[in-house]
């Protein structure tokens, strides 16, 4: 039995936990304001919002895509659809401000937009602006000017009261009912739900498996391990729940990765981010998966626990195997992800091309690490470089290569050259071979151009000599 | 005033098909497709899925009562393949369960096996071995092979523009349930109501007025759905009429994108020859259209490609030729612009290729180019109220086109990874259905006795915003608040043998129906007030919901004079049908007058291209409109800013990719991407050209669906500018879409 809310309704449900909130919200409570567009988290049109309760009482929403989140992701949350925010007679800010500057043509989309303007409304500590948090959602009617003015006047008419449940209430943003949820949802009873069938944020596994899972129980992860963030003296510690969106609003995080937020807004969405684990992406093995790139240049390790209640511990870069392959047994998972803080002298990049900058798969996507001994000259390295090889692949002769040397355009040259020899791109949906392999050199190179512009004869690293 | 049903769309509570409140009994089919591109079925065995629990049926071809034919144009399309299939995606059968899981299942249950033939998935093979849909068609303007022999330069040269995933966010989809007597009645998402209605009694063998066909709103459109919203309607009304149930078919998104159509990919062959003074004074073109499987709309698509092969110029002799290529992809359909921006990327292709070779500014040969008042189109319409140069030099002088220049050129002067490119792309587009019988309309309007005003057209709502212009047509003739009027759902039984909704001419021509009709009902009504005024009728009007003696008001209210002529008995419904006047064209001599009038626009197009990357930005599209006398702000400049992103994305980023077998590789969302918030252009900013508009437009306003979308179209050049500033070896490719991999390949070639 899975307890939740929805909207104003407390819902006892004995259905499975593997179906899809999308198919319970439409299917089973008949609220179909909540639109299917393509099952793949890519569209946005089922965006909802998901309300947690904190031990300060107060409640935190984020936006998520309702195809991709099983029952059992929302147990004793509150879940929030287009209807649950509607206002009687008259509309929500969000709505209004939609209406207003003509951000809706055919509808279909209007009610994911209006979602997650909402949730920007609710979420005090977003790193987003508004017009950013609806890069999950498409709309192929408007060309977007109109929504983008809808949700800059929604950010001026906020005054910075994200996040304020009685200011938000007072102020037609959401109903008056928001404000008797955190006591309800205290009561709502909390067994835990007894399977081994573990899934984690659901972004990608209900891609391609919603129906299967839709027959079965699933239980959340987060019974497992948690989505704590901690620091020691010299170590970063992350629960293998930990989300996307968890680093990114972690401002002790933030202050270690000054470009962070810049990094992570070409991961994905905004619900993606929300609701995807770092460890589900590392297990996902993908090639170009963004976060096994990130955590390969910070030479991370994990922590993988198995059924039994052993412990050990793998270098990330030895966890990927081949193709879909990693070192993971089906009766393990991933408990935490440890990498070493980086010392004063750090500098990190990410970078990534795709077909469309954002919530769109790599071509090639790379990140380095570089512990430096001064401005000029590099201690340590680490490169990663994604949709070049069967893995998410940790640079080992290039990083080597690069220890100790002084930073010049003919030390990088040849570094590249080395890279070449390290990577055996293949031609795919994702580009031919011939565009990796330059991709991948020039995005070497954009390491550290972004990294040491001055220091660098920038025509003649990409060959653009007059 | 705002689209009527924004209120509706924010609160989530308008209807689409897949919303509405299911009947008791409701059964759920999805529907079994064929795995190769091309091949003969040489076994299918159904007994495994049909044992599956809760499977009802599976309905395949020989379960037709009527004939297995779909086809609109040309009867070469069944609905399910028989003995053979022709693209990967075709319709084999329709699974009907009791569940939508139960349904999904016994689909991996079917066992089916094929003698693989040979696939053809470009024009260019199919034009080879001369695979064609109909016969080529030419026009014709002038003399161009003794023309070129006095130009002082001819340039030659091959384009190619991919196909583009209409991707309207709602999927295909439809709602069949009987009801007595035979009858079904289809909810479907379609544009064309009576296309749906004529196939599915031709497939179910009955008539037409066995068939109901009701449309409330589409989740988008794009041209998607004009013929391919068909088969899916007629197969949940095909299976309603077996079983004797209510059929929900609701395609999933991945099998939408792999089922169905797309814009056509053309590939093309140019001559263009300019004198001296960069006049173009000949231009030839081989269009090879990528058809798909079947004709669907694709011989009327090629047509349009003809009619807007020249754009904007006037070129005294011209030769262009289309062939329809038959190949094994899902027929391509209607696309937003349909063939026309295909046919305008050609003939800028080759103005920009000219001015590359002769070292100048594309700009310079378009404006030597522009299209002047009473010149002839290469189809002999003769060219009237030109605003074309009026758009091109308001463009640069508002925009400040040559400062514009001059910043470009120093900012790549001075930056090494970063270049900047500029482009303007003049627009013609003809409005009309080309085929001159579709052009006609009909409205019922019934004004009820408390006043409340019904109207119901053979308009399809589809985000475009046609229901708030009709509703303003109706308002605005009977001088009474919006608020009285509804717009009905579209219906075949209200309002029958309608066209689609196409061709951006809907609002003009459902619209006049509506005027006619209100204004038929007014005459009547003024008649009675007339006799309670004792005033002359023609003396009197319908303003601010009363009846006005000149400038007077009367004290008759409109509800009263409504009441009043119902106990008059006075018929207050009128039904009232319109037909343009003027059209016309002749196609055994390719020559005629097919267009009510054309649209005309200018857009400038400012990028920056990231040159160590291949990723690009668009810093602005600015663009100069003809509106005519806009009707609705609102929603004239949302169709602006919708057509312009969506020929952007078909440009940019939307690469739709079949591998050689014929199989679809841009099968999902994930794959195939269209422009999301951060990849349109940082502003776009649209002025509205000072224009008396056409008497042809409703209420003066120019149809405004399809032109924008051509604007994008300068978004490909702005590229190619950018990568040559970075690259001077560069050869431009006119190669669409411009793929962030093709620029960093073209940056470095």
């Amino acid at each position: 039995m899975i307890e939740f809310i929805l909207n104003d309704n407390i819902i006892k449900t004995s259905k499975k936990t593997g179906v899809t909130l999308l198919q319970f919200i439409r299917e089973n409570q008949s609220l179909k304001g909540t639109k299917s567009g393509c099952k793949e988290g890519d569209c946005g049109a089922c965006t909802v919002l998901i309300g947690s309760l904190h031990k300060d009482n107060s409640i935190k929403y984020k936006s998520v895509t309702s195809c991709l989140t099983p029952l059992a992701n929302i147990q004793n949350k509150h879940v929030v659809t287009v209807e649950g925010i509607n206002l009687e007679n008259t509309l929500t800010v969000c709505q209004k401000a939609m209406q207003d500057f003509n951000g809706t043509q055919c509808g279909f989309c209007t009610p994911g937009f209006v979602m997650s303007l909402t949730a920007y409304s609710l979420e005090k500590d977003t790193q987003m602006t508004s017009v950013e948090n609806l890069g999950g959602n498409i709309c192929r009617c408007t060309g977007y000017k109109s929504i983008e003015k809808a949700a800059l006047s929604v950010e001026d008419l906020l005054q910075n009261n994200a996040g304020n449940m009685d200011w938000l209430v007072a102020n037609n943003f959401v109903p008056h009912y928001f404000k008797t949820i955190a006591k309800k949802l205290s009561k709502l009873n909390t067994n835990t739900l007894a399977n081994n069938n573990y899934v984690g944020g659901g972004s990608d596994i209900y891609v391609r498996h919603a129906d299967t899972l839709a027959e079965q129980n699933v239980q959340s992860i987060a019974a497992l391990t948690t989505n704590a963030i901690t620091f020691s003296e010299n170590e970063c510690t992350l629960g293998g729940s930990t989300t996307v969106n968890d680093l990114l609003y972690n401002i002790d995080f933030q202050n270690y990765f000054p470009k962070l937020k810049k990094h992570l807004k070409l991961v994905s969405s905004a619900q993606i981010r929300n609701m995807g684990s770092i460890a589900g992406n590392f297990v996902n093995a993908s090639p170009i998966g963004d976060m096994s790139i990130f955590f390969l240049a910070l030479n991370a390790q994990l922590s993988i626990a198995s059924e039994k209640g052993t412990e050990r511990k793998i270098a990330l870069k030895d966890f990927f195997l081949d193709y879909k392959k990693y070192d993971l047994q089906p009766t393990e998972l991933i408990q935490e992800i440890t990498f070493n803080l980086p010392p004063e002298k750090h500098l990190f990049n990410f970078e990534k091309v795709s077909k469309r900058t954002h919530l769109d798969i790599a071509s090639v996507n790379t990140a380095i690490s570089l512990n430096m001994i001064d401005q000029h000259t590099i201690k340590q390295a680490h490169v990663a470089i994604g949709g070049v090889a069967a893995i998410p692949k940790y640079l080992h002769k290039t990083s080597n290569f690069l220890k100790n040397k002084k930073i010049t355009t003919t030390m990088l040259l040849e570094a590249q050259a080395i890279l070449q020899t390290e990577i055996t791109p293949i031609s795919d949906v994702r580009g031919t071979k011939q565009y990796k392999r330059r991709l991948a050199q020039n995005l070497f190179y954009a390491h550290f151009i972004e990294l040491f512009s001055n220091q660098l004869n920038i025509s003649k690293l990409i060959g653009n000599e007059k | 005033m705002k689209n009527k049903d924004s209120f509706g769309h924010v609160r989530g509570t308008s209807i689409f098909v897949d919303d509405v409140a299911t009947k008791q009994g409701t059964l759920h089919a999805v529907v079994f497709d064929a795995s190769v591109a091309h091949g003969k079925i040489t076994k299918v065995d159904y007994s495994k899925a049909e044992l599956l629990n809760d499977v009802i049926k599976i309905i395949t071809y020989k379960d037709i009562p009527g004939i297995n034919q779909i086809g609109g144009i040309l009867p070469d399309e069944p609905l399910f393949a028989e003995n053979e299939v022709h693209f990967n995606g075709q319709p084999i059968a329709l699974i009907v369960a009791k569940t939508l899981a139960a349904a999904k299942k016994a689909k991996h249950l079917i066992n089916i096996s094929f003698k693989e033939l040979p696939v053809i998935t470009t024009a260019k093979e199919a034009y080879d071995k001369g695979h064609f849909i109909n016969a080529a068609r030419t026009f014709n303007l002038g003399d161009t092979s003794k023309n070129f022999k006095n130009c002082t330069h001819v340039f030659e040269g091959k384009t190619f523009s991919n196909g583009q995933e209409h991707l309207y966010l709602e999927t295909q989809g439809a709602y069949a349930y009987p009801l007595e007597n035979g009858t079904i009645k289809i909810l479907s998402s379609t544009q064309g109501p009576t296309a749906v209605q004529k196939i599915a009694a031709q497939v179910l063998g009955v008539s037409m007025h066995t068939i109901e066909v009701e449309v409330n709103r589409l989740g988008g459109g794009f041209g998607g759905k004009e013929d391919q919203a068909t088969p899916w309607a007629v197969m949940a009304a095909l299976a309603a009429q077996l079983l004797h149930k209510p059929v929900k078919l609701i395609l999933e998104r991945h099998d939408d994108l792999r089922m169905t159509g797309k814009r056509h990919p053309y590939e093309s062959y140019y001559k263009i020859g300019l004198d001296k003074d960069l006049k173009i004074k000949a231009f030839e073109v081989k269009f090879l259209q990528n058809s798909g499987a079947a004709a669907d709309l694709s011989p009327a698509i090629a047509e349009r490609t003809l009619f807007h092969a020249t754009n904007s110029y006037f070129i005294p002799n011209v030769k262009t030729t289309v062939h329809s290529c038959k190949t094994n992809l899902p027929p391509n359909t209607a696309f937003r612009g349909f063939g026309g921006p295909q046919g305008m990327f050609v003939i800028e292709a080759a103005i920009a290729n000219a001015a590359n070779k002769l070292n100048i500014a594309a700009h310079s040969i378009q404006e030597a180019n522009l299209l002047q008042e009473n010149d002839s189109f290469s189809y002999g319409q003769i060219a009237k109220q030109v605003n074309i140069g009026k758009t091109w030099k308001q463009v640069k002088s508002a925009y400040n086109f040559e400062e514009k220049v001059k910043e470009v050129k120093n900012f790549n002067n001075e930056n090494t990874l970063f270049k900047k490119g500029i482009s303007l792309m003049p627009i013609t587009f003809g409005i009309s259905f080309t085929n001159t019988m579709m052009n006609h309309a009909r409205a019922l309007v019934h004004v009820y006795q408390d006043g409340s005003v019904g109207v119901s057209t053979g308009a399809v709502e589809m985000g475009q915003g046609v229901n708030t212009k009709m509703l303003q047509v109706a308002a605005m003739c009977f001088g009474i608040d919006p608020s009285k009027v509804k717009i009905e759902t579209t219906n075949t039984t209200r309002v029958a043998n309608t066209s689609p909704t196409a061709a951006s001419a809907t609002a003009d021509l459902n619209g006049k129906a509506v005027q006619m009709a209100c204004n038929s009902i007014k005459e009547r009504l003024l008649k009675v007030a007339s006799k309670q005024l004792n005033s002359l009728a023609k003396n009197l009007t319908l303003k601010d919901g009363f009846v006005f003696e000149g400038n007077e008001q009367s004290p008759i209210s409109w509800q009263k004079i409504v009441q009043a002529a119902f106990v008059q008995r006075v018929n207050l419904s009128e039904n009232a049908h319109y037909a343009t006047p003027k059209i016309h064209f002749d196609k055994s001599i390719e020559k005629g007058h097919p267009f009510a009038y054309h649209v005309y626009g200018t857009a400038l197009t400012e990028v920056t291209l990231d040159c160590l990357r291949g990723t690009y930005e668009i810093d602005a599209v600015n663009i100069v409109h003809d509106f005519g006398k806009s009707m609705n702000k609102d929603i004239d400049l949302g169709q602006i800013e919708g057509g312009l992103v969506q020929g952007i994305g078909w440009m940019t980023m939307e690469e739709i990719s079949y591998a050689k077998n014929g199989r679809l590789e841009s099968s999902t969302l994930s794959t195939y991407k269209v422009p999301d918030i951060f990849s349109v252009p940082k502003k776009i900013n649209t002025i509205a050209l000072e224009t008396n508009g056409s008497d042809l437009a409703i209420l003066k306003s120019k149809a405004v669906g399809e032109p924008p979308l051509m604007y994008g179209i300068g978004t490909y050049f702005a590229l190619e500018n950018a990568i040559k500033a970075f690259n001077s070896n560069y050869k431009m490719k006119f190669h669409a879409p411009m793929t962030p991999e093709k620029a960093l390949m073209g940056l470095y070639s």
